[in-house]
């Protein structure tokens, strides 16, 4: 499976080229960029590992490009997301958020299902990625 | 001027004039903790506008049609709402634009029904006025922080939903009557894999023979959760919840909960205690809140006589819902670009500084009250793309209905064909393209490896909705958005 999740996940990878437009884009509107990987993406995983600390003072797309590419070298089979906070008031968070990386192989999510009362149903999404590597596989 | 008397003749038993019994202040400096209104008024014929103007100012304040001694037990100067300006409106020959302030405590705090019940109670019935139009209000940030606000908030539903820099994709199931729970669902099941973020029920979908609510429900939420794993991203479907009672509504909202909905929705026909009865649950139980203003256009329409919606648009982020719908401009419904610009500026705006291009009349600080996403929906299509993003901005709901489900290949490949149309537009517009211009060369490149946008491009791209709009600012030559 292919996970949607991302402001540009229905589109072709983005090529090296169109990330540093869009990290471009960030830093004009004063944005600060910062990476972040995982091995879980669940959707309700918020927390992914912070490659790093996000960019406050960078000014060059290409610094940011430099630093996803050591975060790819890295982590190759890993998810990996660039995000792009505001710090204006009122906003005060993500801008945008993207996927540069993914695993070759996508494992996607099982639903299990626990029936309750009535016909009601709780819903639980596991993690495929998980469920072979239970134990810390983000180190 | 109104001629000063004194208190023993203002109090004499008889009718005076509104000017006279202390409405009409020309001079009256309006404090910062008044509560300040603009009202289009049509008099009578051979009624003077000065007078007018007090008469609505004591109709939707302290006055009644007869002098009352019971006035000198108070301190009636303070409770009487005082017109200090009267425009005529640009353009037109028998309307006044008045504007009327209000002192802070003439208001319950944190009442909608209270606020409107004197602002637009009996006083839109009187008889000296034709017409009667409450164009705009400026709301006193004392009197706002006394207001919840939106339960969740832009903010706040974007970092739960985890959907950042682009606007969100939803699509009201349709045919909006007489599908079975399970064949329902199917319809969610497929727009939300296809791409959407949300899928809606719409607004005269509550409980009926063809699909009782329960049913409705267990069938959507089997569709989210099976649409969430088949993405890896958060879902919702917005359960309407609007019913009969107070209490059938918080039923309806505990099962939605309980079932693990990120969302549920309500009508603008509830009405305002309703909703901002929805809004505390929403707040306490996590949920987002939409709103659907079924109703709306009864009075919000028609230049001379009603509500402007922006007006309803301010009155429904204090009472604290996250979601309403705002217009479209290019799709089948009433939206002139401006005045839809306004209405949207004034839900998504910490701050909005006096436009009156816009139809906005005030400078009004929100008081750090959450934002309310607006949503764009009825007969918008994937082609408009381009324009949806220049008018409407990222921080909103574009909700194509029959644009996704009425797609030739199946309401999965609508949905995809939305989703790849959204996404490219903006990349194309961070990368400094000049997406307007050449938003339908840049869609027919991305269709290349699209082949449902391909499709929705072919079916749908002469489909637009050129009429001239009705409510339109006063204050610049009306332009309809052009395709």
């Amino acid at each position: 499976m292919r996970i949607t999740q991302g402001t540009f996940s229905f589109l072709p990878e983005l090529t090296d080229e169109q990330i540093k437009k869009q990290v471009k884009y960030c830093l004009d509107q004063n944005y600060a960029v910062n990476i972040e990987y995982t091995d879980d993406p669940h959707p309700r995983n918020t927390y992914w590992e912070m490659w790093g600390l996000p960019m406050f003072d960078l000014k060059d797309p290409a610094g940011v490009l430099m630093e996803i590419n050591e975060c790819r070298k890295t982590y190759p089979n890993h998810y990996i997301r660039v995000g792009a906070f505001d710090s204006e008031r009122g906003t005060e968070s993500l801008r945008i958020s993207f996927i540069v990386n993914r695993p070759s192989h996508e494992p996607g999510f099982r639903l299990e299902r626990t029936e309750t009362d009535g016909r009601c149903i709780r819903y639980t999404a596991h993690s495929y990625a998980r469920l072979s590597e239970p134990r810390g596989a983000d180190k | 001027m109104p001629k000063v008397i004194s208190a023993s003749d203002r109090y004499k038993a008889g009718v005076l004039e509104y000017k006279q019994m202390g409405y009409w202040e020309p001079d009256y400096q309006p404090k910062d903790t008044d509560l300040i209104c603009v009202f289009r008024i049509t008099p009578q014929s051979g009624v003077d506008p000065d007078e007018a103007a007090a008469a609505v100012a004591g109709e939707s304040s302290t006055a009644t049609w007869t002098v009352v001694w019971t006035d000198r037990l108070t301190a009636c100067e303070l409770y009487r709402a005082k017109a200090y300006r009267v425009d005529p409106v640009p353009n037109s020959e028998d309307q006044y634009f008045a504007y009327i302030a209000y002192d802070l405590d003439l208001f319950e705090p944190g009442s909608i029904a209270n606020m409107t019940a004197s602002i637009i109670g009996n006083v839109f019935g009187f008889k000296a006025l034709k017409c009667l139009r409450l164009e705009d209000m400026r709301i006193p940030v004392a009197y706002m922080k006394t207001f919840q606000g939106p339960a969740s908030g832009i903010i706040v539903e974007r970092e739960r939903l985890e959907k950042y820099g682009r606007p969100l994709l939803g699509a009201t199931v349709k045919p909006k009557l007489g599908l079975s729970g399970r064949n329902y669902g199917r319809v969610v099941y497929e727009a939300l894999k296809g791409g959407l973020d949300f899928t809606k029920d719409d607004e005269n979908i509550n409980s009926q023979p063809f699909m009782h609510w329960r049913d409705r429900f267990l069938y959507c939420m089997e569709a989210v959760n099976r649409a969430q794993v088949m993405s890896g991203e958060v879902k919702g479907h917005y359960l309407n919840v609007t019913a009969a009672t107070m209490e059938d509504m918080y039923e309806r909202a505990e099962f939605a909960k309980s079932l693990g909905s990120v969302i549920v929705m309500i009508d603008l026909v509830v009405g305002y205690t309703a909703i901002q009865s929805m809004a505390k649950w929403a707040r306490g139980n996590d949920m987002i809140l939409h709103l659907h203003r079924a109703g709306h256009g009864t009075y919000t329409r028609q230049k001379s006589h009603g509500i402007s919606f922006r007006v309803i648009g301010k009155w429904m982020r204090m009472a604290g819902v996250d979601h309403i719908h705002a217009g479209t401009v290019v799709g089948k419904l009433e939206g002139d670009p401006r005045t839809v610009a306004g209405i949207y500026d004034v839900l998504r705006e910490t701050y909005n500084p006096k436009n009156l291009e816009h139809g906005i009349f005030f400078d009004q600080d929100w008081a750090s009250l959450n934002k309310t996403m607006p949503v764009a929906s009825g007969g918008i299509h994937a082609g408009q793309m381009h324009q949806l993003v220049h008018y409407l901005g990222e921080d909103v709901v574009l909700q194509f209905g029959g644009g996704t489900i009425g797609h030739p290949m199946g309401i999965e490949a609508g949905a995809t064909a939305n989703r790849v149309a959204l996404e490219t537009m903006i990349l194309a517009r961070n990368e400094g393209k000049d997406y307007i211009n050449e938003g339908p060369e840049i869609l027919q490149q991305a269709a290349k490896s699209c082949k449902p946008l391909q499709a929705a491009l072919d079916t749908w791209k002469d489909i637009t909705f050129n009429y001239e709009s009705t409510d339109t600012p006063d204050f610049v030559p009306v332009a309809t958005a052009v395709a």
